[in-house]
């Protein structure tokens, strides 16, 4: 790989200061250690150091949302034939499906990365930092809680408001206090609702005589049980946003993210917690059917496994502290499942959930180490320690 | 009659180098003293270029208490004295002759003498400031007393000295320094040792002294987390504690009067082709120690201390104060293509996204040791990933919170969130599993400084 390094190394001086594009810094720097990890060594401190760096953990998240990219791709063209006709079998034709779904979602994948990165890479160079590698994940995260059927313009208009509103404004990656990805769907949510909710948008391009309710619109408006079997539910042929859908790709995901390590299990897990905890008190007190739904039915639905493994775990809007985590994570669960049974207006609740603990997970940061402050004082005021 | 304490969170880092079981005596043409050692010291000179000087002889005194002397290691002329940035002092270089010459402090029987003479000869012979104070490893002032004095028996590192060779045969120096200790503080001498590595009854059968054992993974060898575990600091609490070997050093004053600054030290690291242990003075120059033993291939780092902690020196540089060891690795000024996402089977990581990081889920008596380099592996970043410090960090201190606090300068949310019981070096193991790259110690170090120069010692 000599040749790629020489020729970087040869065309370098354009981009430096006093160089003919020194405005493009940022950007040759993000390609340039895009193909090398660059020969910096340690200054201060520790001599050597872990070999992991952001791009490689922003990759290893990216890798783990690849099944629920590659399912709700299928998925796509599968909803749009099989409502058009509704007697279709899943594998009849797979290219076909396939194909729909690739010439759908292509669009999106390059708005969602185009205007996020090109903002990016604009504030990088305007600050004159190294460009953050945190879009990469919000950039595929964006697509797959869409509608198939998102109008590019709006989505346009979402991404320019998270990334500007959501993060650049803080400071950028790292220093966001909500995830960038969620913000995109809340704008969209609220700026244009006849886009992201009603029986309409979950189906690609569908035929007006197909129902196209999602299983948490069928629990809203009053159904006993959703349509669709467990099984399409976990496998992930049901309408929905592009990547929520399969239970199976999702868990495969949060297989990689587990294993190495770079998911954090203590929210993963005390959601699912706090969402059965919140079902399974609704089953006990609850009256009407959607109350009574089994509890487990709630992460098989919707956005909830999705948000759970990709969006609750985001450590940068997530809680800081260990115990922090458990409490963010467990809230974020019984929110969802609330917002979903007792809100008449959302069928979804994961999404505001989150980000509603987003906003909170600074406030239980501040109880957790608050806890550990007055241990300290509480242990040096017995030793005869006087005033604070 | 020793407390077992077992330490859970920290991680030992195995690195291709470990000393063999072997001393040399090296040629050392010439000795530095460097008071950028000592942390708050302002040298003021008591000797100019081509003075001849004893072993014992002040060099430099500290401008903030004119009784803390620096003393020559060796007797012989001083050569220069080299400044850096600003004129600061960075090193008095000595020439050493070639029989060596001792001042005499004395061999008034330890029995006899009361604390302020024992004070009175430790500051005049500069044997004072092998001691040092937590909060903020500084050396302590003459005229205060800690709550209690540690002595370090154990180095929990990567590539650390084994303290059963550092310490063989200097048994009756130790139970004498530890007897000159006692006249300093009416608190009790922690005598902190590994469970599993110390075997020698240098340190196992002193007389006098509250013996501890340390199960665990390093830091459980940093005194920080040894304080926490004993007898935690608290706002206006001082805790002084000196290393094994050198409480031997103080010893061996008492018993000859002279001042011997001989210690073992290691030399160790994966570019070094036969680690092993030399005996030889403080402050003496490595050049014949590395010359012939070095791998010449890859750039190299020279350190004197630990991988972790330590400072880069010359291949012509001298041993730093108070180390032990001279670290030897591969610089890592090389590009590394696709580097962050091929698979990785040699690359040193304690995550899982690299395939070798499976190798450190082992139980630290099978890791196998790994090959490290200076590379930083990647470009610097805002924090991002929460929860890794906390996993190698055994105190009861969120770390990323006082860090950040170290680096906003909040000095009243650095108190409270425990300040005073770290010391840099407990930051290493973090900085190392940081992904975003950040220089943890430094900022920890700035925020001490910070406190220090507020608030005082």
């Amino acid at each position: 790989m000599k040749w790629v390094r020489n020729l970087l190394d040869n065309i370098k001086p354009n981009f430096e200061k006093g160089g003919k594009f020194p405005w493009l810094h940022s950007t040759f720097d993000a390609f340039e250690t895009f193909a090398f990890v660059p020969k910096t060594t340690t200054k201060s401190g520790a001599h050597f150091r872990d070999a992991l760096d952001m791009k490689r953990t922003m990759t290893i998240v990216i890798i783990a949302l690849l099944p629920a990219l590659l399912i709700g791709t299928y998925n796509i063209g599968y909803q749009h034939f099989l409502s058009l006709d509704p007697t279709m079998g899943l594998f009849d034709d797979i290219w076909q499906n396939l194909w729909y779904g690739i010439v759908k979602i292509l669009p999106i994948l390059v708005v969602s990365y185009g205007v996020g990165l090109g903002i990016e890479f604009a504030f990088a160079q305007w600050r004159g930092h190294e460009v953050n590698e945190g879009y990469l994940v919000s950039g595929m995260l964006i697509p797959l809680i869409m509608p198939p059927d998102v109008p590019l313009w709006q989505l346009t208009i979402a991404v320019i408001f998270a990334v500007i509103i959501g993060k650049e404004v803080f400071g950028g990656t790292g220093m966001n206090f909500m995830n960038p990805a969620l913000l995109a769907r809340a704008f969209l949510f609220f700026a244009f609702p006849s886009s992201m909710s009603g029986d309409k948008v979950w189906i690609a391009e569908k035929a007006d005589a197909f129902s196209g309710a999602t299983p948490l619109a069928e629990m809203m408006t009053g159904g006993t049980m959703p349509s669709t079997s467990i099984l399409d539910m976990i496998i992930g042929f049901m309408p929905g946003s592009i990547g929520e859908t399969s239970v199976i790709a999702i868990a495969l995901g949060a297989i990689l993210l587990l294993i190495t390590g770079i998911g954090n299990w203590k929210i993963m897990l005390s959601v699912f917690i706090g969402g059965a905890a919140m079902g399974l008190t609704f089953n006990y007190f609850g009256s009407n059917p959607y109350t009574q739904l089994p509890f487990y039915y709630h992460f098989l639905m919707g956005g909830f496994m999705f948000g759970a493994v990709f969006m609750a775990t985001d450590p940068v809007t997530a809680a800081q502290t260990n115990r922090g985590k458990w409490i963010y994570g467990f809230l974020i669960g019984v929110m969802a499942v609330l917002i979903r049974v007792v809100n008449p207006a959302y069928p979804e609740g994961m999404m505001l959930s989150i980000l509603l603990l987003n906003v909170f997970a600074p406030l239980i940061d501040y109880f957790v180490v608050d806890a550990n402050i007055k241990m300290r004082t509480k242990r040096w005021k017995l030793k005869g320690g006087t005033n604070v | 009659m020793s407390n077992i304490i077992t330490v859970k969170k920290g991680f030992d880092i195995k690195i291709i180098g470990e000393p063999e079981n072997k001393i040399s005596i090296p040629r050392v043409v010439s000795y530095a003293i460097k008071p950028t050692d000592f942390i708050g010291v302002t040298p003021k000179m008591m000797v100019k270029e081509d003075d001849k000087v004893k072993a014992g002889t002040p060099i430099f005194y500290a401008k903030h208490n004119e009784k803390i002397l620096f003393t020559s290691p060796v007797s012989g002329v001083v050569k220069s004295i080299n400044r850096g940035e600003k004129r600061v002092i960075e090193e008095v270089i000595i020439i050493p002759d070639s029989i060596q010459d001792y001042e005499d402090f004395g061999k008034e029987s330890l029995a006899t003498m009361n604390r302020e003479d024992v004070v009175e000869k430790l500051l005049k012979s500069g044997l004072w400031t092998l001691i040092r104070k937590r909060p903020y490893a500084v050396i302590p002032n003459p005229e205060t007393s800690p709550k209690c004095i540690i002595v370090s028996g154990f180095d929990s590192s990567p590539l650390a000295a084994d303290y059963n060779i550092l310490l063989k045969g200097k048994a009756a120096e130790i139970q004498l320094g530890v007897d000159v200790l006692k006249k300093l503080t009416q608190g009790k001498i922690h005598v902190n040792v590994s469970y599993e590595k110390t075997t020698c009854d240098e340190l196992l059968k002193l007389q006098g002294v509250e013996l501890n054992k340390f199960k665990g993974q390093h830091p459980v060898g940093n005194v920080s987390i040894q304080i926490a575990k004993l007898d935690p600091i608290n706002k206006g609490d001082s805790v002084w504690y000196i290393d094994a070997q050198d409480l031997a050093i103080i010893g061996k004053l008492f018993a000859t009067g002279m001042v011997e600054k001989d210690r073992i030290i290691a030399l160790v690291g994966n570019e070094v082709v036969r680690p092993q242990y030399y005996k030889l003075k403080f402050g003496a120059c490595i050049e014949h120690l590395v010359e012939g033993n070095v791998l010449k291939e890859n750039n190299l780092r020279y350190i004197s201390g630990s991988v972790l902690t330590g400072k880069t020196i010359s291949a012509e540089g001298y041993l730093g104060a108070y180390d032990n060891l001279v670290s030897v690795i591969t610089e890592g000024d090389y590009y590394d293509f696709l580097g962050w996402i091929l698979p990785g089977f040699k690359k040193f990581s304690l995550y899982r996204t690299f395939l070798s990081g499976f190798l450190q889920l082992l139980p630290k008596e099978n890791r196998k040791p790994v090959h490290i380099d200076t590379n930083l592996h990647g470009g610097k970043r805002a924090f991002v990933m929460t929860g890794e410090f906390e996993k190698v960090l055994p105190l009861d201190i969120y770390p990323l919170q006082l860090i950040k606090a170290c680096i906003i300068g909040d000095i009243d949310l650095m108190e409270e969130l425990g300040i005073y019981e770290v010391d840099a070096e407990d930051f290493a193991l973090c900085e190392v599993v940081d992904v975003s790259k950040t220089d943890i110690q430094q900022i920890i170090r700035e925020g001490l400084e910070l406190m220090r120069k507020e608030l005082g010692e």
